[in-house]
């Protein structure tokens, strides 16, 4: 195994250093270290953070390999900085078996670019009814910790109870998708002035606010751990910061778009924009990136959703919701929150990293950069200003809603225990 | 104007005017003629792209570009390959091929004439997309306003009904706006649009204190099916709400007209005796208007490519 020495890189954007990397760890951090056979690479004006964890990812297989694999996927990952991806259930077949679960992880094994950590379906088929088998999956090869109907929400509140309680047994967590299924039966878009003026169905913040609530207060009762998906609203910032007061143990997400980007941008009614939750106002991008920033939100989450073209060269109610996210979720980050002064490197480094890797409970991630620990870190141009071209994406769809915008920072190099999974700005496998 | 009429908010004032203008030309022009025919688009195509039925919008439109001499394709979602599943690109790109000058489309998704402007050449006219936007009609409500009125700048106008799922509030207040009225809306809150803050518009609840300050009151079709949604408990209830009677008609100024885009609930939104009403009805005008006026916006927006003029 080759060894690497990382001449003149800045750890978390701190003082360079040099860093070897060897069998897998991090050997030595020090100045004008030398280690003879090691490959060099110089990294002046770089910073080092440690590999990338997702919680949140769709890799489409089983089922859509039209739109996404586990490789490309996991290759979109890498070049993104990611060294750990959960890949959500709603695959065809669902992932609510030892079986593909256990299949899923096989493949990410297989493809070499990045830890794949399958998540089990709560209930069988996502469907809502009854519960999947939660332990076989936790007890598989697979080692499932995180489990979610994503897509969906587990709605029925008896059985989210249930489910909350049961995983305790091993640990788990419940990643909830919070939509009030009734509050929400065709929506298109928020609800607010946009969808008033677009004639599209909306989606109220009351409808993720409300679920949220009731299983802050589940999990209190239970003393389980629940993780919220996909936080896009002010309202749910609020109750977050209601139920860590409590004690309760709740952990929550954002997304990279929710940082971003509004609902007006469905004004020319292009689905690019379409995802769920939808879009939101300002004042909840604003919330979302204050509570990022205190904590009050734990993590940043792609919800990398690879869709085909026709899924989305569509009338708007019509196109399936979702955005990629892997190959410009740390860009949009340092653009919301970086140059903000919302947070440092170091800050970045734990909600994109040890945050997640500590919530999903992904061993072998989201550990510092000191000697000891696992070679499993990204080097990042923060000075590097670039301009998303979705023809150049490693994903095997297109629908990234920042195509022709210019983002800052750009990943140059990933390394997974010590193996570089992209180097200068490449994929290596 | 623009390329393509997807919004009445496509309209300056300008615009506006100049199709009401052109649609009192084309009525002039075609009073005297014993074949009730212009040659304006004579070699031009106009399709009608029909994903949703609409009898009376479809018909209008097809007579419309028939008396400016264009060449008129029917083209429906009912037997046609798009019932079978085609896209609305694949539909397009066929549309396209045939060469349409105009595309007219009715479909029941909000922002489909936006997609399909996206991928045709022609001019795309919204006639009508989900619960979104009716321009034409619009400018065919503002053209019989402004003939039975005399003007529409500083009219106050209710718009009363299921404005929540109505593409012809969304055009009408937008237009109105633009053109000067003062527009209020009417409607039980659970039919308004939670973000309505920004719309030109006022708001109110109680129909009954609205009537006796406008000049005009148009009505929504409401349909009875919302009920089964608790937007009302009953069609009674809302027709004792906001249905418009004699009684209520009794409220309205002596000039003030009531107009309804069609088809009409009889009994619910509107009564017989109203809706009949000899003066102050315009339903059936409103109907003779949208032939004068889409010919009006076919002329405008195509006869860039057609050689002549009026």
């Amino acid at each position: 195994m080759t060894s690497w020495l990382i001449k003149g890189v800045r750890p978390y954007g701190e003082e360079p250093v040099d860093l070897l990397l060897s069998g897998g760890v991090i050997a030595e951090v020090g100045s004008g270290v030398s280690a003879a056979g090691a490959q060099r690479l110089d990294a002046d004006g770089l910073v080092a953070l440690p590999g990338l964890v997702d919680l949140h990812t769709h890799l489409r297989e089983p089922g859509r390999e039209d739109a996404e694999t586990v490789l490309t996927g996991t290759r979109a990952a890498a070049l993104g900085g990611y060294t750990a991806v959960f890949a959500m259930a709603n695959t065809d077949p669902v992932a609510d078996t030892a079986g593909v679960v256990e299949q899923v992880w096989r493949l990410g094994r297989e493809a070499g670019l990045a830890d794949v950590f399958p998540v089990g379906a709560v209930t069988v088929g996502l469907v809502g009814q009854r519960l999947a088998e939660l332990g076989a999956m936790a007890d598989s090869a697979a080692g499932v910790r995180v489990f979610s109907d994503d897509g969906r929400c587990v709605a029925d509140p008896a059985l989210m109870r249930r489910a909350l309680e049961y995983v305790k047994a091993f640990d788990g967590v419940i990643a909830q998708h919070a939509e009030e299924p009734r509050l929400t039966e065709g929506a298109q878009l928020n609800e607010g002035v946009w969808s008033a003026r677009l004639g599209l169905a909306g989606w109220p913040a009351a409808a993720e606010e409300a679920i949220i609530a009731r299983d802050a207060l589940l999990a209190g009762h239970v003393g389980s751990r629940l993780h919220v998906c996909h936080v896009s609203t002010a309202g749910s910032v609020e109750i977050l910061r209601w139920a860590r007061s409590k004690g309760f143990r709740v952990t929550a997400e954002v997304t990279p778009h929710h940082l971003l980007l509004t609902d007006e941008l469905a004004a020319g009614y292009d689905p690019v924009y379409k995802v769920n939750p939808p879009l939101r106002t300002e004042a909840d991008t604003a919330a979302l990136r204050a509570a990022l920033a205190e904590g009050v939100i734990d993590c940043v989450a792609t919800d990398h959703a690879p869709h085909a073209l026709e899924d989305k060269e569509t009338e708007w109610a019509v196109a399936r919701p979702g955005m990629l996210g892997l190959e410009t979720a740390l860009s949009v980050v340092v653009q919301t929150m970086l140059q903000p002064g919302l947070l440092g490197w170091r800050g970045i480094a734990d909600r994109m990293s040890a945050a997640p890797a500590r919530i999903g409970s992904a061993g072998g991630h989201g550990h510092d950069l000191a000697v000891g620990q696992p070679a499993t870190l990204v080097l990042v141009d923060p000075e590097a200003r670039w301009t998303v071209d979705p023809g150049r994406s490693a994903s095997r769809s297109r629908n990234t809603p920042f195509a022709g915008r210019e983002l800052p920072a750009r990943v140059i190099a990933t390394f997974l225990r010590g193996v570089p999974t992209v180097l200068d700005g490449k994929a290596q496998r | 104007m623009k390329r393509h009429l997807l919004s009445a908010a496509d309209l300056s004032r300008d615009d506006a005017l100049a199709v009401l203008d052109t649609a009192e030309q084309m009525d002039r022009a075609l009073a005297g003629r014993e074949v009730k025919k212009l040659p304006t688009l004579r070699g031009r195509t106009v399709v009608n792209l029909f994903f949703e039925d609409s009898t009376r919008t479809r018909t209008s439109f097809e007579v419309a570009a028939k008396r400016l001499s264009a060449d008129v394709i029917n083209f429906s979602a009912r037997g046609s390959s798009v019932s079978k599943g085609e896209s609305l690109k694949d539909t397009a790109l066929t549309l396209e091929a045939l060469g349409a000058d105009g595309v007219v489309v009715r479909h029941w998704a909000s922002g489909a004439p936006h997609r399909l402007a996206g991928w045709v050449a022609g001019s795309v006219l919204n006639a009508g997309d989900g619960t979104h936007e009716h321009p034409t009609q619009a400018l065919l409500d503002a053209f019989t306003i402004r003939r039975r009125l005399g003007r529409i700048d500083g009219l106050r106008v209710a718009v009363v009904g299921d404005v929540l799922h109505s593409r012809v509030a969304r055009s009408n207040v937008l237009l109105l706006a633009t053109l000067g009225a003062e527009v209020t809306v009417v409607a039980p809150p659970t039919l308004l649009p939670v973000g309505l803050h920004g719309w030109p518009v006022a708001v109110s609840y109680e129909l009954d204190a609205v009537l006796p300050k406008v000049d005009v009151c148009m009505l929504l079709r409401v349909q009875a099916e919302r009920m089964s949604s608790s937007y009302f408990p009953s069609a009674r209830e809302y027709s004792r709400r906001y249905g418009l009677d004699t009684r209520r008609l009794g409220l309205l100024p002596e000039h003030a007209i009531v107009m309804h885009p069609g088809p009409m609930n009889r009994g619910m939104e509107i009564s017989a005796e109203v809706a009949d009403h000899p003066s102050r009805s315009t339903v059936v005008e409103q109907v003779a208007n949208g032939v004068s006026v889409r010919m009006a916006v076919l002329y405008l927006l195509l006869a860039g490519r057609a050689e002549g003029g009026l």
